[in-house]
């Protein structure tokens, strides 16, 4: 058993309960697991089911209502330190289950017999609503400046060019993620393990053009990822990671210089003042404090 | 096109951060068409047995079994024969781990995920044992076109649990099905077509744990220039993310159509390339 409730009036506890049943109620009367003797709690209020280390809280439509952490709910997927008020009464539930993040050993993979089998499934469709945020390329013949696109939260679209490329309508070539890095994954565990999680404190990574029509342009690596270029003809990506920022070659006939020099195919760690030099525009890279 | 032009895939794993060896395996063979990732488990080395037995056995005995056999082919019952070879190979993978785990003591309790894709005719069949999913990327949608086999997805199915919720379970890993852990497997196998520039993205849990997939889409959207890049950067996201797992990817880009020849001309043509 890795879970309980404690139950307290006022912050003084008045019992502990394990949750080593697959299905216990909370209520008054007195064939309930977990007896709360109030005129405030109805006969059956509420019932917990667990399911291995996870435990489902369901208000068995009572006349007071339950309470998680202040808020009114039916149905709830009790975590750590979650607490239930009832009435007067408060239960905090606690799962010292490790977080897998702590411990290996949990995690391994494990086959669960006991299930019932689901025949032939038919395969999931993505969510939808997921797909809104669409990268979008611009459409522009004359150089522009920074883009905001409306259905992306702080989507911007660089495009280095020389009068070469004018010609050409399709010089794209934006970033876009959807995700900052600052909230990286909303992996729950991940926030215990404090030195994975990108350091917030770091100094923003800046690019800034600094030759063509665009010179003194700024673009400013918020995302994860970036990528700079005129696709199909040269393009690099400049990803933040959390020990600093890189760029890498993508694609195109030749491979972007860094300091003069051509790169490769590997991830170069880009250092204050870096010149890279793509498609025949310099730019430079520093960190914005 | 021929098919080995027709696709470009590459692979990378890597044990993660947490990890001291890597349990997943993955091979790939172009010629015929096929991809295969595993995921092992059992203690010692026994997942990396269950698994390297997998990713070896389904090419070699499919590499056979092609030989004789045409994409319009039909198993008994008029079944797809991709559904065929498939189920058939993962049959024999799981009866040789389940051999090897009960006549050798160490290897008891082995078993593995896999989930393995066959192109052919523009057609692809995938097969899936466990939580290792296989991804598809058709113009702006992605999505997964397997559903895992563990009990999370199941209570999901149920719903008992939003997809949300799911993330901040603590049953995780726990699989319904798997490889090698009892006499007879059940594949679940279904048949998709296949559209000139779908990407297609096999991967272990190991990516989709730390990965959320939208920054997965965003990814193979972004850099679906350069494949290899794509395969190094989601890993390395796994493993920036915390990586407490293997990371394993297989990465299919579809560059051209891969009919079967069709007609008696084209039939006698590969009669005599034979």
């Amino acid at each position: 058993m890795t879970s309980k409730l404690i139950l307290s009036m006022n912050g003084v506890v008045l019992q502990e309960f394990g949750l080593d049943k697959e299905h216990m109620t909370i209520g008054r009367k007195p064939h309930n697991e977990i007896i709360i003797d109030n005129l405030a709690v109805s006969g059956e209020h509420a019932a917990i089911v667990t399911i291995l280390n996870d435990s489902f809280l369901e208000d068995l439509d009572s006349t007071n209502g339950t309470l998680v952490n202040g808020t009114s709910i039916k149905k709830h997927f009790l975590q750590s330190n979650d607490v239930i008020e009832i009435g007067k009464y408060k239960l905090k539930y606690l799962n010292d289950q490790k977080n897998q993040s702590t411990a290996a050993d949990f995690e391994k993979t494990m086959v669960f017999r006991a299930s019932s089998r689901i025949a032939s499934a038919t395969p999931v469709k993505a969510d939808l609503s997921e797909m809104t945020g669409k990268l979008k390329s611009t459409e522009q013949p004359q150089l522009s400046t920074t883009e905001k696109v409306p259905e992306l939260r702080q989507t911007e679209a660089v495009i280095p060019s020389q009068p070469a490329f004018v010609t050409s309508a399709e010089k794209v070539v934006t970033d876009s993620a959807t995700a900052s890095d600052g909230e990286t994954v909303s992996l729950p565990a991940l926030a215990t393990s404090a030195e994975k999680v990108p350091d917030s404190g770091q100094a923003m990574g800046v690019i800034q053009i600094l030759t063509g029509p665009n010179a003194g342009k700024e673009l400013e690596l918020v995302k994860n990822l970036t990528t700079v270029g005129k696709s199909g003809f040269q393009v690099v990506v400049f990803t933040h990671r959390p020990h600093g920022y890189f760029v890498t070659y993508v694609e195109g006939a030749s491979y972007p210089n860094l300091n003069g020099k051509p790169m490769d195919d590997q991830p170069c760690q880009l250092k204050e003042h870096d010149i890279i030099e793509l498609a025949g525009i310099k730019m430079e890279f520093y960190f914005k404090s | 096109m021929d098919i080995e032009q027709a696709l470009e895939i590459v692979s990378q794993t890597h044990p993660g951060v947490v990890r001291s060896h890597n349990e997943d395996s993955v091979a790939y063979d172009a010629s015929c068409g096929l991809v295969v990732l595993a995921d092992g488990m059992g203690g010692h080395n026994a997942g990396e047995i269950a698994s390297g037995i997998t990713v070896s056995l389904i090419p070699t005995d499919m590499r056979h079994s092609l030989e004789s056999m045409r994409p319009e082919d039909r198993g008994d019952g008029g079944e797809d024969v991709g559904v065929v070879l498939l189920r058939e190979k993962i049959q024999k993978a799981n009866a040789t781990i389940y051999h090897k785990s009960q006549s050798q003591s160490q290897y008891t309790g082995m078993g593995t995920t896999v989930v393995a894709g066959l192109f052919y005719d523009n057609r692809l069949a995938v097969a899936h044992v466990g939580d290792s999913r296989m991804y598809r990327l058709r113009g702006e949608i992605f999505e997964p076109i397997t559903r895992d086999h563990s009990l999370l997805q199941e209570q999901i199915d149920r719903g008992m649990l939003s997809k949300e919720d799911a993330r901040l379970s603590k049953n995780r890993n726990l699989i319904t099905r798997a490889v090698g852990v009892d006499p007879e497997v059940e594949a679940e196998i279904h048949v998709h077509s296949v559209q000139v520039g779908d990407i297609y993205l096999l991967c272990s849990d190991g990516l989709n744990d730390m990965v959320v997939d939208d920054q997965i889409r965003t990814t193979l959207q972004m850099l679906r220039a350069n494949l290899k890049l794509v395969a190094g950067r989601l890993i390395e996201m796994a493993n920036d993310n915390g990586g407490r797992d293997n990371v394993s990817v297989i990465l299919i880009k579809i560059n051209g159509e891969f009919a079967a020849p069709r007609g008696w001309l084209a039939k006698m043509l590969s009669w005599f390339k034979n």
